[in-house]
């Protein structure tokens, strides 16, 4: 056939590129997380081992990987839910007909989104100061208890949370304001009309219509927080007590810092397969809610 | 987004970074050497090296300053990538891993031959961190030790008028002065930095790792004395439970009187003298580290300077180590940045047998211990400490703690026992 020829023609460069830049590292991963890739087998290659899922097995038996799983858990559940209440909120907000100066305050909030995570991560750990830091400051003057931001593990990641949707709820608030603006006026008219409070118009309207585009968000913004690593690489590298380690801050750590590739590789792995099963089972939650 | 892209991108960045400096154009008639070092140590020599070029005609020396928390790592991607430079610092505590890669060149025959470079004038043990298996791959650059800086207007208003002689005495004083509770403290020992107990570790007659480095030892009684004492000075609030992170600003607080000793190294009489006000400069002092009963060991760090085997300029690297270990050379290299100096000679020049702050550290250098040279050292150390600061929290007993840092040391160095045990060098 022609026409299909003509299409794997076209198709052909970017299939070389992706095949060359994503799938061949990926395969290469797969391949170095059954070895036991490391210090010793970078300078001889005869050193390396054949583990099989060695690397694996070890893993699953460390409690750091397993308290690292259980940061980014908490980093999810707590942060994303907070993060698109955040988002929906400042998007309601400014696309409400009573707010001023629309442009500016879509830009400030933006803003956060578009500055480097280091450069941010700095300044924050400056406000965070337990001693010098500004917020302390601020709580202790109108004499409120103050605290160790990120000095202490149990409030270390709350820290990190509170950060990081700061940091990213920018975005989302975009992407939900053009969802906003794309839900007819007239059903909102409708339902003054039949006398509807504010909130059922929230939650007949609003919610329903933005059902798609929550959906997505959620997906994106799932798998995005899985993948911690800048602001704990930053802000506590991992501490206070490892109370901030990641799952990738590990891998990096594992990779990087120690040169275990064959473990780090194992890693990566075991965290694809989790974001994999998490949003296979939001979609499918999601079409649960809707008529076949 | 927090992508792991920005990974992949880092990485490049620095291969890129490495690359860039290894293609820099070399004028024709002038060979270039490449010397990479770690942290501030850069900026001085940088103020040395006119000297060393005006003595080489046709030799230039290009400097890459590595970051300290990047250094490791660019290290090994540099070697990965087959684009070492020609010498660099290297933490002597880095040599053995250095060593197991095969990327060093052995300088026993250079030193052999060497008018500048004599061993006997080295503090021993800070010679033998250098030394893998009887073959010799650095020169000791800078040396670097901790000991106590204390308080010695806050000691005096305790009843004291010396500095603590052994640990029961250093105990007794900390209780002391760790007044009001849990507003005041003994000792600052960060709980994210494992060269405090690895120090008091290093005074007890047992080694660290045994069989050769196949397993961990810190089950010994002498470790778990050196922990037992750590973790009671956090039991007793005569130390505060906070990381490097959390004391922020330890200069200021150690003038506020926060805490009266800080177990440190050298680099910290700069840092107190320029931070702390003129009228506080009389009330610090420097002491060598306690042991369990009498003058204590304490760790043999600094920084050496090694050849890369894959270097084409080791007569010129060589020619540069010599200039910077003349005593002479050594002295500036004080004057400029504070890092001491590893030869006897170089310590009888004025500056630093005239001072009173930096006598405590000659006399430490005298009694340093290298740690064991194997290549997982460094992550050995490092799970330690994660152990010893639960301890601390009063998450595990002595005994758990210890137990947990076997089996965590005994677990890193499994590749290195199949190594030794099928006859692949482990150190080649």
């Amino acid at each position: 056939m022609n026409t299909s020829r003509a299409a794997w023609l076209f198709i052909t460069p970017a299939l070389i590129i992706l095949g060359l830049f994503f799938l061949l590292p990926v395969v290469a991963a797969l391949v170095l997380s059954v070895t036991d890739y490391d210090l010793y087998a970078l300078a001889d290659i005869r050193n390396l081992r054949f583990v099989a899922l060695q690397n694996y097995w070890a893993l699953l038996q460390r409690p750091l990987f397993w308290s690292a799983l259980g940061h980014t858990v908490y980093f999810v559940v707590v942060g994303v839910p907070l993060s698109l209440l955040a988002s929906l909120g400042a998007a309601m907000l400014l696309n409400s007909p009573l707010a001023r100066f629309k442009p500016f305050f879509r830009t400030a909030l933006f803003a956060p989104v578009v500055t480097t995570v280091v450069a941010v991560a700095v300044i924050w750990r400056y406000l965070f100061n337990t001693k010098y830091g500004l917020i302390n400051y601020t709580l202790d003057a109108i004499g409120m208890p103050t605290v160790d931001w990120l000095g202490d593990p149990h409030w270390a990641m709350p820290t990190i949370i509170l950060f990081a949707v700061w940091k990213n709820f920018g975005y989302n608030m975009i992407i939900f304001m053009a969802g906003l603006q794309a839900i007819p006026a007239d059903l909102y008219e409708a339902a003054r009309i039949d006398g509807a409070s504010a909130w059922a118009q929230f939650r007949h309207i609003t919610l329903p219509m933005l059902k798609p585009t929550m959906l997505m968000v959620s997906i994106l913004t799932v798998s995005g927080y899985f993948q911690l690593f800048a602001e704990p690489y930053v802000m506590t590298e991992g501490g206070p007590l490892q109370s901030t380690t990641s799952v990738l801050y590990l891998m990096y750590e594992e990779g990087f810092k120690w040169w275990n590739l064959g473990s780090a590789s194992a890693v990566a792995f075991i965290l694809f397969v989790i974001m994999f099963a998490v949003t296979a089972a939001m979609l499918r939650l999601s079409k649960r809610g809707e008529p076949a | 987004m927090i992508r792991a892209t920005r990974l992949g991108f880092v990485a490049a960045l620095a291969l890129a970074g490495v690359a860039l400096s290894s293609c820099a154009k070399e004028e024709s008639g002038t060979r270039t050497l490449q010397l990479w070092t770690i942290g501030r140590e850069g900026e001085a020599v940088q103020q040395l090296l006119p000297e060393f070029e005006h003595e080489h005609p046709g030799l230039h020396v290009e400097v890459q300053q590595l970051p300290l928390t990047a250094a490791h790592q660019k290290l090994l991607t540099a070697y990965a990538g087959d684009s070492t430079p020609d010498i660099t610092q290297l933490g002597n505590t880095w040599i053995p891993e250095m060593v197991a890669l095969g990327a060093l060149e052995p300088l026993d025959a250079r030193v052999k031959a060497s008018k500048v470079v004599d061993p006997a004038d080295y503090f021993p043990a800070i010679w033998s961190t250098n030394v893998i298996d009887g073959t010799l791959y650095g020169v000791p650059w800078y040396v670097d030790t901790r000991l106590l800086f204390y308080r010695k207007d806050l000691l005096a208003k305790a009843g004291y008028d010396h500095p603590p002689r052994d640990w029961a005495e250093w105990q007794a004083m900390m209780a002391k002065l760790a007044q009001p509770r849990g507003k005041a403290y003994g000792v600052l020992l960060p709980t994210n930095e494992f060269e405090q107990l690895l120090s008091l570790a290093l005074q007890q007659p047992d080694p660290l790792l045994r069989d050769n480095g196949r397993y961990g030892n810190f089950q010994s009684p002498g470790f778990k004395k050196a922990l037992a004492f750590y973790v009671s000075l956090f039991k007793d609030d005569q130390a505060p439970m906070m990381t490097n992170v959390g004391v922020g600003n330890p200069w200021a607080a150690f003038g506020q009187g926060f805490y009266a000793f800080y177990l440190s190294g050298p680099w910290n009489i700069g840092e107190f003298r320029k931070r702390l006000p003129p009228e506080q400069q009389g009330d610090w002092a420097t002491t060598p580290l306690p042991g369990p009963d009498g003058p204590g060991a304490s760790n043999a760090g600094g920084s050496s300077l090694v050849i890369y085997r894959a270097s084409k300029h080791k007569d010129d690297a060589w020619a540069l180590i010599e200039f910077l270990s003349r005593p002479a050379i050594q002295e500036r290299f004080y004057q400029i940045l504070g890092d001491m100096p590893p030869r006897r000679s170089s310590w009888t020049a004025p500056a630093l047998r005239d001072d009173d702050k930096a006598a405590a550290f000659r006399d430490q250098l005298e009694r340093v211990k290298a740690t064991p040279p194997v290549a997982e050292w460094e992550r050995i150390v490092t799970e330690m400490q994660l152990v010893a600061a639960q301890a601390a929290h009063g998450d595990l007993t002595i005994d758990q703690a210890a137990a947990e840092i076997d089996r965590r040391a005994d677990r890193l160095l499994e590749k290195r026992r199949w190594m030794l045990d099928h006859g692949h060098k482990a150190t080649p």
